[in-house]
C-alpha cells in the first residue's frame, strides 16, 4: 500500500482526553446560559456543529482507499451533509420566529 | 504550496471552527443575539471543510461533491417541514450523526486492518465509535417513526426484555475486548456492529410517547459522544470539541426533562412508562361542570391576569393561531395574559416556545413553569389548551398516581380554570385528570381551533359594543 494513508496514533491518549475534558465543561457551561426558550434550536444547532465529523468523513471518501472505505466514506458524507445544511437553516428559520413584544401595544 | 504549510492552514483552521462554535453556543443564550449563533456556526464549518479539502492525501473529489450536493439537496426540504414535524426532523438528524460515526469507524477498520495498522487503543475507540454510531443510527430512527407515528407510540414490551438488552451489550463489549487484544478477529468486528444496530432498536422499542422528550436527548448525547469516539480514533481535536458540545448539551437537557418528570434515566429507558397506567382502579362516575364559549368570554373579559396553558393538543389541533387572536383581544383591554410553559410540553425540549413563536407570540409572554407557579394562587382565569398530565394535581398528593411527584403546573390554584377538551378521554400517559372534576374547574368541549375560535369572535363582539 502507498504511504499516502495517515498511520494512527500520533497524538497523545492524554491529551486528546484532556481536550474533551475541557470541552464538555465548556459545554456545560454555555449551555446552561442557553434560555429554556430556545432549547429546540438549541438541539439542532448543535446537532449541526457535531456534523463536523464531514472533515473526517471526506478524508475516508477522497483519500486513495479500499474500494469499501471509500463507500462508506461517501455514505457519511452525505449523513453529515443533510445534517449541516438542515441544522442550520432550521436553526434560524426557528429562531427568526421568536420576537420580542411589539413596542406599539 | 509544501504540505508542511498546507497542513498548517487545516490545522488553523480547525482552531478557528472550535472557536465560532463556542461563540454559536453562547450567542444563543438569549434571543437577540442567537442568530448570531447560527452565523458563527456556519463560518466554523465552512473553513473547517474548507481547511480538510485543502488536504494533500484526497485524491479524488468526485464522491465528495456528489455526496455533498445530494446531502444538500435532501438537507434543505428538511429544514422546511412543519413545526410539529420539528422533533421527528430532530430525531432523523441524530440518525445521520450516528450513521456517519458508524460508517466512519468501520471504514477505519477495514483500512487499518489490511495496512495491519490497527493497535489495541484504537481498535478499543473504533469500538466504542462504532458502538455508539450505530444504536445512535437505529434508536433514532425508531424515535422519529415513533414520532410520525408510523411505529405504534405506545411502549411494546415482553418479558425478559431486559435480560435480552444486558445479554446483547454484554456480547457486544465482550467481542470489543477481544477485538482490542487482538484486532484481526474481524468477524467479531461484525458481531458488533450488527449486536449495535440491534441494540438501538430495542432500546426504543419499549418507550412510550410521553418519554419522547428525555429519549430524544439522551439520543442527542450519544450523536454527540459517538463524534468524540471518532475524534479519539482520528486524533482530531476539533471532532473532540465539537462532539462534548453536541455531547454535554444532550445531557443537560436529558437532565432537565428527567427532573421535569420527576424521573431516573434508568426509569425511562428501562421503565416502560405509560404501561402502568392502563391498570388504574375502576373509573368512578364524577360530574364536571361545563360552560359554553360565550361564558369563557364573560369570564376573560372581567379577568386582570389570564394564564394559559398549553399542551401538545393544542399543536395537534393547530390551534396556536386562534390562541393569539384571543391572546391580542386580551391584551387589548389592557389584561396581562401570560403562557405557561412546562418543560416536558410538546414533543421535545422547548418545542412549546417554538410553536407559540410561530404564532407571533411575543417571547416575553412565555413563563417557565417554576415562575409561573408564584403567580397561579394571584390568577383570575387559567386556560389549559390541550395539556393534560402536566396540570393534573394527582402528582403533588395522589401516591397511587403514575405520576406522582411530577413537578407541574399548578392550574388548580387559580380562582378559576377552564379547560379546552375534546372529550373525557384521558391524556398520553392514560392517566384520569382530576383537575376537571374540581370545583373551580369549567370544561369547555371541543375541538380546540373551533372553540378558541369562538371565544375571540364573543371577545371582538363584546369589546367593540364596550369602547
Amino acid at each position: 500500500m502507498e504511504a499516502a494513508h495517515a498511520a494512527p496514533a500520533v497524538t497523545d491518549l492524554w491529551t486528546i482526553l484532556l481536550v474533551f475534558m475541557l470541552s464538555t465543561f465548556v459545554g456545560f457551561q454555555v449551555v446552561q446560559n442557553v434560555s429554556r426558550l430556545l432549547h429546540t434550536p438549541l438541539m439542532s444547532l448543535t446537532n449541526a456543529i457535531s456534523a463536523i465529523a464531514v472533515v473526517a468523513s471526506i478524508l475516508i471518501a477522497g483519500e486513495p482507499g479500499n474500494g469499501i472505505s471509500t463507500v462508506l466514506g461517501t455514505i457519511a458524507v452525505f449523513a453529515s451533509m443533510t445534517n449541516i445544511v438542515s441544522g442550520f437553516m432550521i436553526t434560524d428559520r426557528m429562531l427568526k420566529m421568536f420576537k420580542a413584544r411589539d413596542p406599539k401595544k | 504550496m509544501s504540505p508542511a504549510i498546507i497542513d498548517s492552514i487545516t490545522k488553523f483552521s480547525y482552531v478557528l471552527a472550535a472557536a465560532l462554535f463556542i461563540f454559536s453556543l453562547r450567542w444563543l443564550s438569549r434571543p437577540q443575539t442567537a442568530r448570531r449563533g447560527v452565523l458563527a456556526g456556519v463560518v466554523g464549518m465552512t473553513a473547517a471543510i474548507v481547511g480538510t479539502l485543502l488536504h494533500p492525501e484526497i485524491t479524488t473529489y468526485l464522491w465528495i461533491v456528489v455526496a455533498a450536493a445530494l446531502g444538500t439537496a435532501v438537507g434543505i426540504p428538511l429544514s422546511r417541514v412543519p413545526l410539529t414535524a420539528v422533533p421527528q426532523r430532530t430525531a432523523l438528524s441524530h440518525a445521520f450523526g450516528g450513521l456517519a460515526a458508524g460508517l466512519v469507524g468501520t471504514a477505519k477498520y477495514s483500512l487499518w486492518l489490511e495496512q495491519d495498522l490497527l493497535t489495541p487503543f484504537k481498535t478499543s475507540a473504533i469500538v466504542i465509535e462504532v458502538l455508539l454510531g450505530y444504536l445512535t443510527f437505529t434508536g433514532s430512527l425508531m424515535a422519529a417513526g415513533k414520532l410520525q407515528e408510523v411505529i405504534p407510540t405506545r411502549p411494546i414490551t415482553f418479558r425478559g426484555q431486559n435480560y435480552v438488552n444486558f445479554a446483547m451489550l454484554g456480547i457486544a463489549a465482550l467481542s470489543g475486548v477481544a477485538l482490542a487484544i487482538n484486532p484481526s478477529l474481524w468477524p467479531l468486528f461484525g458481531v458488533v456492529i450488527v449486536l449495535s444496530l440491534l441494540f438501538g432498536v430495542m432500546l426504543i422499542l419499549p418507550i412510550g410517547g410521553a418519554d419522547m422528550p428525555t429519549v430524544i436527548s439522551i439520543l442527542n448525547s450519544y450523536a454527540g459522544l459517538s463524534a468524540v469516539a471518532m475524534g479519539f480514533v482520528l486524533d482530531n481535536m476539533l471532532l473532540v470539541t465539537a462532539g462534548a458540545l453536541d455531547g454535554s448539551s444532550g445531557f443537560i437537557l436529558s437532565l432537565i426533562m428527567c427532573r421535569a418528570m420527576n424521573r431516573s434515566f434508568t426509569n425511562v429507558l428501562f421503565g416502560a412508562f405509560g404501561q402502568v397506567a392502563a391498570a388504574t382502579g375502576p373509573v368512578v362516575q364524577k360530574t364536571a361542570k361545563t360552560a359554553t364559549p360565550q361564558d369563557v368570554c364573560d369570564m376573560l373579559e372581567n379577568a386582570a391576569r389570564v394564564v394559559v396553558v398549553p399542551g401538545y393538543g393544542m399543536a395537534v389541533a393547530q390551534a396556536q393561531h386562534r390562541v393569539r387572536e384571543v391572546y391580542d383581544q386580551l391584551t387589548k383591554r389592557g389584561i396581562d395574559v401570560k403562557f405557561a410553559i412546562h418543560p416536558v410540553a410538546g414533543r421535545m425540549p422547548g418545542h412549546m416556545n417554538v410553536l407559540l413563536a410561530e404564532a407571533d407570540i411575543p417571547y416575553e409572554a412565555l413563563v417557565e413553569m417554576d415562575d409561573i407557579n408564584r403567580d397561579l394562587p394571584q390568577t383570575d382565569v387559567v386556560l389549559v389548551v390541550g395539556a393534560n398530565d402536566v396540570v393534573n394535581p394527582a402528582a403533588r398528593h395522589d401516591k397511587s398516581s403514575p405520576i406522582y411527584g411530577m413537578p407541574i403546573i399548578d392550574a388548580d390554584k387559580a380562582k378559576l380554570c377552564v379547560a379546552i377538551k375534546r372529550s373525557m378521554n384521558p391524556g398520553f400517559a392514560g392517566i384520569e385528570n382530576e383537575l376537571y372534576f374540581a370545583d373551580n374547574t369549567l370544561m369547555l368541549f371541543g375541538d380546540a381551533k373551533a372553540m378558541l375560535g369562538e371565544i375571540a369572535k364573543a371577545l371582538t363582539g363584546g369589546g367593540s359594543g364596550g369602547h
